[in-house]
């Protein structure tokens, strides 16, 4: 989004499990953290890390030796809103499991973006975490990651639209499984930074979407004839 | 370092001429931090291989609200009464244990699915392993991920840890933070899961001696990221119940070492790629 | 790039573990959005079968309950065809009065309450929809004239 010049801010909520800092990079930079601006101990602008590779993003990263308890719900969705003055897009990357650190993530969100992969544990625990954002009003976008087009192809793993047809969510993204995340993460720089990556692509695909764009979900690989109609390969 | 299948001698006589109570299982947990890098299908697969050998085996869901372990095992249609409960009387344990059918000595315990974490009491966690620990040889709690109540619930009643990671930063990094949190009272063991041998080759993944640098600590086992998990978890079918499966031998020597058996660390074979596993999936 | 041999392959192989996933999930699911237990939902099945059974003969064998998700809204949906319209006696509680009138190759109906003290003249034909939504039965106002159809439910 930030490479589509819009401002954003990014907001880790995963107090003690921190770890956007380091899929960004960022990590050595951290000077600041969200607990400490709750607890009044710097201001928030003080928090903010400005990424150097794009003008317009800057992440709140969580504290690393605290846990979720030491930030109320009330304190995030104030922390959010003032944020929200400041950009056009906060992201709040929320931690795993449906308990405090769960509320205190969705607590200042205005939307919702479910992130599944196409496994039985994965879409069971997504349908948990959306009947739980549906009681709050959330409005839920869903995106499916990591799915392997040839397992589909297979009959060994659910397609998308089996996907969505269980959830009975809207589909925002498709992100295919792809090892060139694991080595871009390892070196903390986002994948996105790339444009020859297939992945990148997807992002900026999904980032397009979020703004409201209508953008078709692409093709994998060229399809075989059954294959368009057994509608294996979507992703985008 | 391997622990030995240690569980205590009965006593017949205590200091005091009473009987001392007999025998105790072990109580492990099995956790990791990081969601999604296999605990639960870990705690499954170990919790068979357990079983096959011949001992005892409860299985705790401690995922309160975010259960999987029974859709993992293929129980999930024969759930009567779950930990909550147990917990709050509702039934006995007996009533809500379920023993598999396809390993004679193995039995799950499920965790509540419209209930929160919180609703569970840490002392009655504790109280509720130590129960199981008189009638099994092993009782293996799944946590959920996290740092939060859920995993203090789990790792209450337990004196053993097995630490599950895969080979990413993230999943090292906050391995590394549980380690710190399970404290002094355990010697966690570590099982690296999700391996992909080619990448590793090729630099572009943590290889097993970059994990074991960092997190510093003794190897149970490792696993490679394999399709046949997927589909067995797909069927509920655990891997470790088919005799032909790379990752069930994996898991099986896992239990082996577990038991105290000189059985050398399951390694992936260097060469494998995840399509060249792929295309067994065809025979 | 057609592979005849996938192809072929796909067509023979016993089901993928992707259908036998969708499956349970859809199960499981199901049973976390009512907070059943499983079994629990089987018995609502076989319970619901059973009490139409005492309203009118119903071919078990053929008995579909299913339920639908829709917005994450539950809804029962049942598909079931009935041999017959029970006899009345003394005891069955308001069955239809059968008859005199031949009753022809099965049929669904619209599920509606019998009358009870209201004797009932011969019923028509019965029109109805191939399936009903099992919703509780509606009880009949007033006396059905004699080759109306009832109004569907």
């Amino acid at each position: 989004m930030a490479r589509q010049h819009k401002r954003v801010i990014l907001v880790d909520a995963d107090i003690g499990l921190r770890n956007l800092d380091l899929v960004l990079g960022i990590e050595k930079r951290i000077v600041f953290d969200l607990v400490e601006v709750v607890e009044g101990r710097c201001q928030l602008r003080q928090a903010l890390i400005k990424d150097k590779r794009f003008e317009s993003l800057a992440v709140v990263p969580a504290a690393q030796t605290r846990d979720k308890q030491a930030v109320s719900e009330a304190q995030m969705a104030q922390l959010v809103d003032e944020l929200a003055e400041w950009c056009d897009y906060v992201l709040i990357d929320c931690p795993a499991g449906i308990e405090h650190g769960f509320r205190n993530a969705v607590a200042g969100a205005g939307e919702a973006i479910v992130v599944t992969t196409p496994e039985v544990s994965a879409i069971r625990d997504a349908d948990r975490v959306i009947g739980k954002l549906s009681e709050r009003r959330l409005p839920i976008r869903l995106i499916i990651n990591r799915i392997r087009p040839e397992m589909v192809r297979a009959g060994e793993m659910m397609s998308v639209d089996d996907v969505c047809d269980i959830l009975s969510a809207e589909l925002l993204g498709i992100i295919p499984d792809d090892e060139e995340i694991i080595d871009t993460t390892n070196r903390g720089e986002p994948i996105v930074l790339d444009p020859t990556k297939r992945l990148a692509l997807i992002y900026h695909k999904i980032a397009r979407r979020l703004e409201g764009e209508l953008v078709p979900f692409t093709n994998l690989a060229a399809p075989s004839f059954f294959e368009r109609i057994f509608g294996a390969w979507k992703a985008g | 370092m391997i622990q030995p299948d240690t569980q205590s001698e009965p006593n017949v006589h205590g200091a005091d001429g009473s009987a001392a109570p007999a025998r105790r299982g072990r109580a492990i947990v099995v956790t990791s931090g990081k969601g999604g890098v296999g605990k639960t299908t870990t705690t499954a697969n170990l919790g068979v291989a357990l079983a096959q050998r011949g001992a005892k085996v409860a299985l705790v869901d401690a995922d309160v609200g975010l259960r999987n372990l029974d859709i993992v095992l293929g129980l999930e249609n024969r759930i009567r009464f779950h930990l909550l409960d147990v917990l709050e009387g509702r039934a006995s344990l007996d009533d809500a244990l379920i023993g598999d059918k396809r390993v004679g000595t193995l039995s799950l315990l499920a965790a509540a699915q419209s209930r929160e974490k919180d609703d569970v009491e840490t002392e009655q966690m504790r109280g509720l392993v130590e129960r199981l620990r008189e009638r099994f040889d092993y009782v293996i709690v799944d946590s959920p991920a996290g740092i939060e109540k859920g995993f203090a619930n789990a790792v209450v009643g337990a004196e053993e840890a097995i630490i599950v990671c895969t080979p990413e930063v993230s999943s090292v990094r906050d391995a590394d933070r549980v380690v710190g949190l399970l404290g002094h009272r355990f010697s966690p063991q570590l099982i690296i899961n999700r391996v992909r041998p080619g990448l590793v080759k090729r630099g572009k993944m943590l290889s097993v001696e970059d994990v074991n640098e960092i997190l510093r600590l003794p190897l149970l086992g490792v696993l490679a990221d394999e399709p046949d998990v997927i589909v067995a978890t797909n069927r509920g079918e655990p891997v470790a119940l088919d005799a032909a499966s790379r990752i069930g031998s994996a898991y099986r020597a896992i239990a082996a070492r577990m038991a105290g058996e000189d059985v050398p660390v399951p390694m992936p074979r260097r060469e494998e790629s995840f399509f060249s596993r792929l295309g067994a999936l065809f025979r | 790039m057609f592979d005849l041999f996938d192809f072929l392959s796909r067509l023979f192989r016993p089901q993928g573990s992707s259908e036998t996933a969708k499956e349970r999930l859809r199960l499981v699911l199901l049973s976390d959005h009512l907070q059943l237990a499983p079994d629990v939902v089987e018995a609502l099945k076989r319970d619901l079968i059973d009490v139409i059974s005492k309203y009118v003969e119903v071919d078990t064998q053929s008995c579909e309950v299913t339920f639908e998700q829709r917005d994450r809204k539950v809804a029962m949906l049942a598909n079931i065809p009935i041999l017959s319209m029970k006899v009345r006696t003394l005891d069955s509680p308001g069955a239809e009065a059968a008859p005199h009138v031949e009753q022809p190759e099965p049929r669904t109906a619209v599920l509606e309450e019998p009358v009870g003290e209201e004797p009932l003249e011969t019923p028509g034909p019965v029109t109805a929809p191939s399936h009903a939504l099992a919703a509780a039965p509606r009880p009949r106002r007033r006396r059905r004239k004699r080759g109306t159809a009832p109004k569907p439910a």
